[in-house]
């Protein structure tokens, strides 16, 4: 008795063979790893995600290089940068837990879907722990809210809005660079002491969650302060010249321009404003200021002579003396030749913090590393004592006040310290009304 | 009329690029029937040619000065460009101020090779092709040539000022009876505005008083009757495409100091060129010109506090609603003819 095989029939047995051997495995799996990607091997792997094409390109390159500096020195590589400042004495220079560190990086773009879908790969594919980086408040919310989902700690890189710990506050992301309230808050009091108290400010904001968080912290500090806001308007994100934004400017009486942009919309609405003479003008008896709430180093060297004399805010600057700040400079500017930008310090810093938490909580688990990261103060970071707030996982430490600098010796010498605010003046409730609406939620380790 | 006057200012520096690029965008869909989306690319190419030419000229030699430090603390590396050693500070520190002007001569033979080899390499294969094609093969190009720039010059923008002379802005309204600092307008705004009208002067009297271009207006009205005359129009619309080239590289040079140069500015100003070509009236010169102006004082008025209080949101939406406006009421455009891309 002959009997000939029918295509269906090798496709039904092959099928149910395939689930006959996947299926232990398939158990084996989910039962063995207690949360996503829990390191097995004697390595353990980063991601680190930010933006290596897009405006932003420069920026994510900087973050990079402090991130590949964070992994040399976990791996007892180099001169230890910031571990040898750091309060915390858990990082002994032989990896994470004993494992060797390895990374690997995904490109956000600055867009949030490519972004999210570069997190995705290297959770899913390269089995990355942590996520960290980035350069922007959509892409860190996006990106957050993916690591929430997917069970693996978000150590945010330069994001700024409000939202980011507030009404957008995840219980796997954590942030150490400061926000719009505490830019406000630092910036307000030394623009009173410079510019007085009677001022009149027209605000120019980019038309997203970060601007209008700027705007609105930036307002009610220094209306807080007795300056009065004149007008606020919200220019497209995708505007390249705002000379039509500017001309109004002049017939509102206003005698202060604060310019709520960052990255390509800030270089060239300040460049515009110089261009139209509003730092020569006086206006109400006063000379015309101009104010840019968030500095970044990369920024004010693309905008150029026209930040001289600006007033702005920063999480912080290479040229601070404490030895935190001075090791890492000294250990960046070896390797690269020259000096880090405040995204690079805060993820270098986010990096070590990661790498701390586990060791200190004895576990990879997020949840674990969550709760040893969650009201954890430490020093030697470069902002003086600083704790990772439990209750919206945002980092409290001191603010920098920044000025464009007169005359600069060379490229790098672009901005000088006005005045390192102090934590306290920055600090604010949990459930203060800019940060409402959120919640934390519960840790999720995956798997 | 003093909040009015200076939206007008603003649009006409805005619609001085628009037009300068439209230009080039109708020049080269009417002689070859290109629909060339790698020209915002050639714009930016030529904002940083002026970055070039400022940085060439600003080629240093280095002197360690041991009475100041760098930031790792050791001695401060002090540039000196060798034209200031060359010709003393004055002469060579003139120089290099005026590197944006002096751009305007550098970036001829650049724009006219870049434009050349654009057309006979890759262009010329895709005449026959549909626009579609068209489209998407120059699109790739301008992506494959802002990456190449970003490559070399990174992603952050580079300031590259006007000439000190030219810095500052005048008081129009002192002069003309308004209150002070109410209408101002910067110099080299001024200065582009009058550079576009020059330029957009010169090709049309190029082409309306020139053999040359009597021959190139006869090749885009028939172009295989010229062609059965015995003349090589092939060859004429490949210099009128070097000749598209070197316009939007002019627009760009002089919109260095305006605006500081990266390497996406060319996809920024792309999509408004083309709505402003649709608009005036695809392969219609006067028409490109016109629409130009026009859609770059709309957008200046549509970014008023007092527009936008009435309608939330007009200033991003503004050109392409009197876009669709124009094409509904004139199919074909301001100035657009019968039978262009009709087919």
């Amino acid at each position: 008795m002959t009997k000939t095989l029918s295509r269906r029939g090798v496709l039904k047995t092959g099928a149910v063979a395939g689930a006959g051997v996947a299926l232990p495995t398939i158990f084996t799996a989910s039962s063995a790893a207690a949360f996503t990607n829990e390191p097995t091997g004697s390595t353990v792997t980063l991601g680190f995600n930010v933006p290596q094409t897009g405006p932003y390109a420069e920026e994510g390159l900087d973050e990079l290089r402090a991130q590949e500096l964070a992994v040399q020195h976990l791996n007892g590589e180099g001169d230890g940068g910031m571990m040898n400042t750091f309060s915390s004495k858990a990082l002994k220079g032989n990896g994470i837990m004993g494992k060797q560190v390895k990374y690997v990086t995904g490109d956000t773009q600055t867009k949030s879907d490519a972004a999210r879908a570069s997190a995705k790969s290297m959770i899913e594919k390269d089995g990355a722990v942590m996520i960290n980086g980035g350069s922007s408040s959509g892409v860190a919310v996006a990106v957050q809210g993916l690591c929430q989902e997917a069970g693996v700690i978000f150590m945010a890189g330069l994001t700024h809005s409000n939202d980011t710990t507030g009404k957008d506050k995840k219980a796997n992301g954590f942030r150490h660079f400061f926000n719009a309230y505490m830019s406000g808050a630092a910036l307000a009091p030394v623009l009173a002491k410079e510019y007085g108290k009677d001022r009149r400010a027209y605000h120019l904001t980019a038309d997203y969650t970060w601007g209008w968080t700027q705007q609105e912290s930036m307002a009610a500090a220094t209306e807080a302060m007795g300056w009065e806001t004149v007008n606020n308007v919200l220019t497209p994100l995708a505007s390249t010249d705002f000379s039509s934004y500017i001309t109004p400017v002049l017939n509102s009486g206003a005698d202060v321009l604060v310019l709520n942009h960052y990255g390509g919309n800030m270089v060239n609405s300040l460049t515009n404003a110089v261009q139209f003479g509003l730092l020569d003008k006086m206006v109400n008896g006063k000379k015309f200021e101009i104010v840019v709430p968030l500095y970044s180093e990369l920024m004010a060297a693309g905008a150029g002579e026209n930040v001289q004399g600006v007033i702005g805010s920063m999480n912080w600057n290479w040229q601070l003396q404490d030895e935190g700040s001075k090791a890492f400079t000294k250990s960046f500017g070896e390797k690269y030749g020259r000096p880090p930008s405040n995204s690079a310090h805060t993820c270098y810093v986010q990096t070590l913090l990661y790498a701390d938490a586990v060791e200190r909580a004895g576990s990879f688990n997020p949840c674990a590393v969550a709760e040893a990261l969650e009201d954890f103060e430490f020093d030697g970071m470069g902002n003086g004592p600083t704790t990772y707030r439990g209750a919206d996982h945002q980092c409290f430490k001191d603010v920098l006040v920044m000025r464009g600098k007169e005359n600069p010796t060379n490229q790098y010498d672009t901005l000088e310290i006005v005045e390192v605010t102090p934590r306290a003046q920055v600090e604010y409730a949990p459930d203060h009304p800019m940060f409402a609406g959120g919640d934390l939620g519960e840790c999720n380790p995956g798997a | 009329m003093d909040v009015i006057i200076p939206q007008i200012l603003n649009g006409l520096d805005k619609g001085s690029a628009y037009a300068l690029i439209a230009l080039g965008l109708t020049l080269i869909f009417g002689t070859l029937g290109v629909v060339n989306f790698a020209h915002g690319a050639l714009f930016m190419i030529g904002a940083f040619c002026s970055v070039a030419l400022s940085k060439l000229l600003s080629v240093s030699y280095v002197t360690e000065d041991p009475t100041q430090k760098d930031f790792l603390g050791n001695p401060l590396k002090v540039e000196t460009p060798y034209v200031e050693s060359w010709f003393g500070p004055e002469v060579g520190g003139a120089i290099i101020d005026w590197s944006v002007p002096l751009a305007i001569l550098f970036s001829i033979p650049i724009m006219i090779v870049v434009g050349l080899v654009m057309e006979r390499g890759l262009i010329k294969h895709f005449y026959k092709r549909p626009h579609a094609d068209q489209i998407l093969v120059t699109f790739g190009l301008a992506i494959i040539l802002q990456e190449l720039v970003r490559g070399i010059y990174g992603a952050n923008p580079i300031q590259t000022p006007a000439p000190d002379a030219f810095k500052g802005s005048v008081d129009f309204g002192a002069a003309f009876g308004f209150d002070p600092n109410v209408i101002i307008y910067p110099y080299w705004r001024m200065i582009y505005f009058f550079f576009s009208a020059v330029v957009i002067g010169g090709v049309f009297a190029f082409l309306q008083f020139t053999t040359f271009g009597m021959v190139v207006r006869a090749g885009m009205a028939d172009r295989a009757t010229v062609g059965l005359l015995g003349i090589n129009i092939d060859r004429r619309f490949t210099i009128m495409f070097a000749i598209a080239a070197v316009v939007a590289g002019w627009a760009g040079v002089m919109y260095a100091p305006i605006n500081a140069p990266n390497y996406h500015m060319g996809m920024d100003f792309l999509v408004l060129s083309f709505v402003v070509v649709v608009v005036g009236g695809m392969g219609s010169l006067p028409g490109a010109v016109a629409a130009g102006f026009l859609l770059g004082i709309l957008e200046s008025f549509a970014s008023m506090t007092a527009v936008k209080e009435v309608l939330d949101g007009i200033d991003q939406i503004i050109i392409y609603l009197v876009a669709i406006i124009i094409l509904l009421t004139r199919p074909r455009g301001l100035m657009g003819k019968k039978g262009v891309m009709e087919d």
